[in-house]
Parts: C-alpha cells; structure tokens; sequence
C-alpha cells in the first residue's frame, strides 16, 4: 500500500517552491553586504511576516537585487522567485508584478499561504518608490497598475492601499475614506479581502 | 548522521503500540454486538468491561462505572459543557435546575474544543471566564479564588471550573489538587481534561476530586476514534448523543468492540509503565533542552520549567517563523509542529503561548518538540545536529533581530 502518490502526500509545496526555499536567490549575505540605490520593507511582525527588498539601478533597469525576509516558505520562496524575475527588467515594468503572476510562476500556492506571498511586490514597490522620490520622480508609476474594485464610484485597489496606509483598518473607516460599496455594494467581497491583506501589510 | 525519520510530534498522537496493535486485529473476530443478550454478545461485552476497568485504573476512578466510553477527548469535553448548558438553561425565564449556577470558569490556554464550547455558552448568556496565565503558563490560584466568590466577581455563583491538567504546546501542569479543593468549597463542578497528562503523569482523578476528566486513547499509544469521560459517581452528566441505552444511557451507540480493547490494554501498558516512562523522558528532555541552549543563541524555553510534561519542549528562535523552520526540519526527516500563523491557516498565532504573554514574535516562532516512547538518544542527537544550521540559516536571511523580547 503506497500513498507516495497522492496528492496529500506531496511536499506541501510545488517542486520550484521548494528549490526556491531551499536554495532562495539573491538573499542578502550580511558577510558581503550589498551596494544599493533603493530599499523598501513592508509588513509587519504581529502577523508573521516581513520583507525588505534592495535594489541596485542602472538607466531604470534593475541590474541587481538582494532581499530579506522574516517569513514562512512561502514568503522565502515568492521572494526568492520574485527577485529572480525582476532582474534586468526596467523598474515601469517591476512596478506592474503582482502577487498572482509570482505564484504562477512557482507552480501555484495553496490557497490558505497566498497571503504569505504578497508582500515581495509590495516591498519591491516600496524600494522603486523610493528610487524616484530621491530622484524627483515621485508617483511617476502611479495608476499605471490599477485595478478598479468599485465600479459604481470608480475605486481602485490602490486607493484601499492609501486608505489602509492612512489609517483604515475595518470596513467602516474604509467606507468612510473611500465611500466604497456605498451604492450597489456589489464590490464588498473582493474590497474585504484586499483590505485584509493590506491590513497585513501596512497595519503595524 | 545519516539521515533518519525523527517522529516530535508525540502531543498530536502516538504511534498504534505493537501488543495493541495484536490485540485489536484478534479481537476483530469477535464481531457480537456487545450490548446483546445471547452468549456472544455477552462475550463482546465481558471484553468491553475489563477495558473499562483499566481505564478506571489508570486515572485512579473509585469504579469502573466512573467511565464513559465516547469517540475521543472532543466528544468528552463536549459531554460535559453540554451537560452545564442543561443544567444552566432557563425556560420560560426561570431556572431548570434549582439555583441560579450559572458561571463557567475555564482557562485561556485550553484545547479549542473547551474554548469554542465555552464561547457558545456565552452564547447561550451564560456569564463565562477566561482565566489568564502567568508567563510561565500556570492559572493564579488567587485569580480562581476571586472568580468564585460571587462577593468579589461578576455572574454570580459558579456551576463549572474547567482547567486542563497539562498544556499540549508548552506542557504546563496545573495544580489540580488545589484548583478542585477551592472549585467544590464554592460548591461548582470540576472539569479537567487529561488528555495529555495521562500516562506521562501520575493521575488520580479521586484525589484530586474533579468531576469530570477527559481522556483521549491516541494519545497513549492506542487507536484514534476512542475517549472517555470519567464522572465522579453522583455527578449530573447528560447525554450528548441519544439512542440506546450503552454506557448506562450517558452514551448511545453500538460499542466500539476493538477501539474500547485497544483503548483498556493501552491504558494498562501505560499505567505501568509511567514512572519509568517519566523518569526516562524527563532526563531526554532536559538533555536536549540544555543542549539546545548551548547550541542556539538567543533562544527562550516557553512553559514552567519543573511543572511540565516530562516530553514537552516549546522553544521560541526569535528572527526565525516557525512554519520554515518546521518545514526546514521535515526536509531533514524530524517531525515537529509549531505555534505559527503561519502554520494554522489563520493569522493568529498560538493562542495558548500569546496568553503566557511572550509576544507575536516569540509565538510565530515557536517550535513544539513532543517527545514519546519510541524517542532514542539517537533521535536527540540527530535534531541537535540539524537544528543549529537551520535556525542560522533562517536568522541570516531574517529582517527581524534575534534578540528576545523583553
């Protein structure tokens, strides 16, 4: 009787999520430092996790890329993927990845541990945006990776992100920022979940 | 070392033990309904209660007629709060039992199955406490003392005090003997649920004076899907799940012929082989624990130090999450769990070691080692050669200081 087989049995993870975990790229070696032009953390240690991305920039082109994480599997992985992917890309482009596409190219996530991989874009993003705040470009890639949530009121995701940042941290102080799902409602579901999650992220 | 499969997780459940094992496939013969009247049943039935006289020993029960046999320490623990909402519950405004006992003291590191059924009588109205613990997970004696003295506390007299033994994350042991004396002169019943003390502790449920212990057989080696309750002789107890007429009508359903002769034989083995278990699993423990010490910097021992469960080591690695550490050890072969979020499907993490008050980064890295009878030296000295590198490993590549807390 083998049970080798089923799919209940296969390590937790994908076959790239564990190469990923147990061998994570680019993670920053405090024996060697690491010369960069930007840095961005996000999350927080109430909820388990926490993640600081490095980057080193040429022309707009992300040439090189070391990061940090107190994290679950998951996270390790998502980030070791995640800074894999974003090298020698141009930072307009980095800006636009999202949670998804990071777990896609792992091979999937199980569902309960997407919430583990969200924060190596929101920490990506942190580090572009600080790039260009230094160099006077600040909010240049704004509302080039919005997605509407709302269409009543026409709210997008990013403006629960700022809510959160600014304070939000339930439904009714999100409503009250944004008057979000104030008409048909029909956006609550989706508008909940992206508040939890950004909950996580900014609510330290 | 070469690689080898290392089983810490004794606390989630026990291997099945080989003379179990044995007896359960030969009693599968026996296939009567134990509750019939003919020759075989009574046969089936003869069996059923030289278990239950086992598991009355084990527990120290006056009589076997003490035991209730249910499908596990859930069902058990369900029996009992079930029985205070009977008892407690009001119909057309007015008490169904003489006098308004209506209070539930319990404790904030209980098993969810305590927890979840004391939220539902708070429910149901009725007043309930969450006792807190110190920061080494011991309830104050004081805290209980005020709680039942309707003089100086809310909700009135109290009808039940449910306190578990022993903690199955940090291992902590309650003083039970003290937590009944004050529970009975407050005239309340006393519940405790045993699942994890009995057979790595000496366990008296008469001398302590508890109404109600609840067991679980898994846990001692022997099958899953078989408990009981033990309930003092005079003490109310309604049944949770109605039909027949077992277990003196407490308990309905066709016996489980072979789970209640695994469960009396596992209960006997594990009766006599306490005090040599305790013994030698304690010096396991304290070994590793001191090993560990010196071997990982800047890690904290959660739980009591001599209170505890002689298998029970709960250990924090600040700037390492618990589920990569645990996943970390799986890939070595050690099985372990841990108190993280991450590890729970929720965002919160161990309810048991945020009440000792250590804090989210100490609980979402935490590691709960169990260890059992099968645990060799061998097996010690293998996780202490793969644990260091990992905690190293998972701290290098961390955000988060390892420095603990204050």
């Amino acid at each position: 009787m083998s049970d080798t087989n089923d799919a209940a049995f296969q390590w937790l993870y994908s076959p790239i999520v564990k190469e990923h975990f147990t061998n994570p790229k680019n993670v920053f070696d405090p024996d060697q430092g690491f010369e960069h032009d930007a840095e961005g953390i996000v999350g927080n240690i109430k909820c388990g996790d926490q993640m600081m991305f490095m980057l080193r920039i040429k022309d707009d082109v992300i040439v090189d890329v070391r990061w940090k994480t107190y994290g679950c599997a998951s996270a390790i992985a998502s980030t070791s993927m995640l800074s894999e992917v974003i090298k020698g890309m141009n930072i307009r482009e980095a800006y636009t990845i999202k949670p998804a596409d990071i777990a896609k190219s792992l091979g999937g996530l199980p569902e309960n541990k997407i919430h583990c991989s969200v924060l190596g874009d929101k920490a990506l993003r942190a580090a572009i945006d600080t790039y260009l705040e230094k160099r006077g470009r600040a909010g240049e890639f704004k509302g080039e990776d919005v997605v509407v949530i709302c269409n009543c009121l026409n709210i997008t995701d990013k403006d629960i992100e700022q809510a959160v940042k600014d304070g939000a941290r339930n439904w009714d102080q999100l409503q009250a920022a944004t008057k979000i799902g104030t008409v048909c409602g029909g956006c609550k579901g989706r508008a909940e979940e992206l508040l939890h999650e950004y909950v996580h992220i900014f609510g330290s | 070392m070469d690689k080898r499969f290392v089983y810490m997780d004794y606390n989630a459940t026990t291997p099945l033990r080989e003379e179990v094992k044995a007896a359960m496939i030969e009693d599968f013969e026996v296939y009567a309904n134990a509750s019939s009247m003919h020759e075989a049943g009574r046969r089936a039935y003869a069996r059923v209660d030289r278990a239950r006289s086992h598991v009355a020993s084990l527990i120290g029960a006056k009589t076997p007629a003490e035991i209730v046999f249910t499908s596990g320490g859930s069902e058990s623990n369900n029996t009992v709060f079930n029985t205070m909402y009977d008892l407690g519950r009001q119909e057309n405004g007015k008490f169904v039992t003489k006098g308004p006992r209506r209070k539930i003291i319990t404790t904030a590191i209980e098993h969810p199955c305590v927890l979840n059924s004391a939220h539902r009588l708070a429910d149901e109205g009725f007043p309930v406490v969450f006792l807190g613990v110190d920061d080494l997970g011991r309830i104050d004696i004081s805290d209980l003392e005020r709680e039942l003295d309707p003089a100086r506390s809310e909700g009135g007299p109290t009808l039940l005090v449910s306190v578990m033994t022993a903690n199955n994350e940090i291992g902590t042991i309650q003083d039970m003997e003290a937590i009944a004396a004050l529970a009975k002169a407050a005239g309340a019943y006393v519940h405790t649920d045993a699942v994890q003390a009995a057979g790595k502790i000496h366990v008296d449920a008469s001398a302590w004076g508890v109404d109600y212990l609840t067991l679980s057989c898994h846990k001692i080696y022997g099958p899953k899907g078989i408990g009981a309750l033990y309930v003092r002789k005079g003490a109310p107890i309604l049944p949770l799940i109605r039909g027949g007429h077992q277990e003196a009508g407490i308990r309905a359903g066709t016996y489980n012929n072979q789970g209640i002769l695994g469960f009396g034989l596992a209960a006997e083995l594990a009766l006599r082989e306490q005090p040599d278990y305790e013994s030698r699993l304690r010096g396991l423990r304290n070994r590793f624990r001191d090993a560990v010490l010196a071997s990982v910097p800047d890690v904290r021992v959660n739980g009591h130090p001599t209170k505890v469960l002689p298998n029970t080591i709960d250990i924090s690695f600040p700037g390492a999450e618990g589920e990569a550490i645990l996943l970390s050890l799986d890939l070595e072969g050690i099985e372990v769990s841990t108190g993280s979020a991450c590890a729970s499907g929720s965002l919160e993490p161990s309810h048991v070691l945020m009440a000792t008050g250590v804090g989210p980064q100490l609980a979402h890295g935490s590691i709960r080692f169990s260890m059992g009878k099968y645990t060799t030296e061998e097996d010690v000295a293998y996780v202490l050669e793969k644990l260091p590198p990992i905690i190293k490993r998972l701290r290098r590549m961390s955000t988060v200081p390892s420095t603990i807390e204050a």
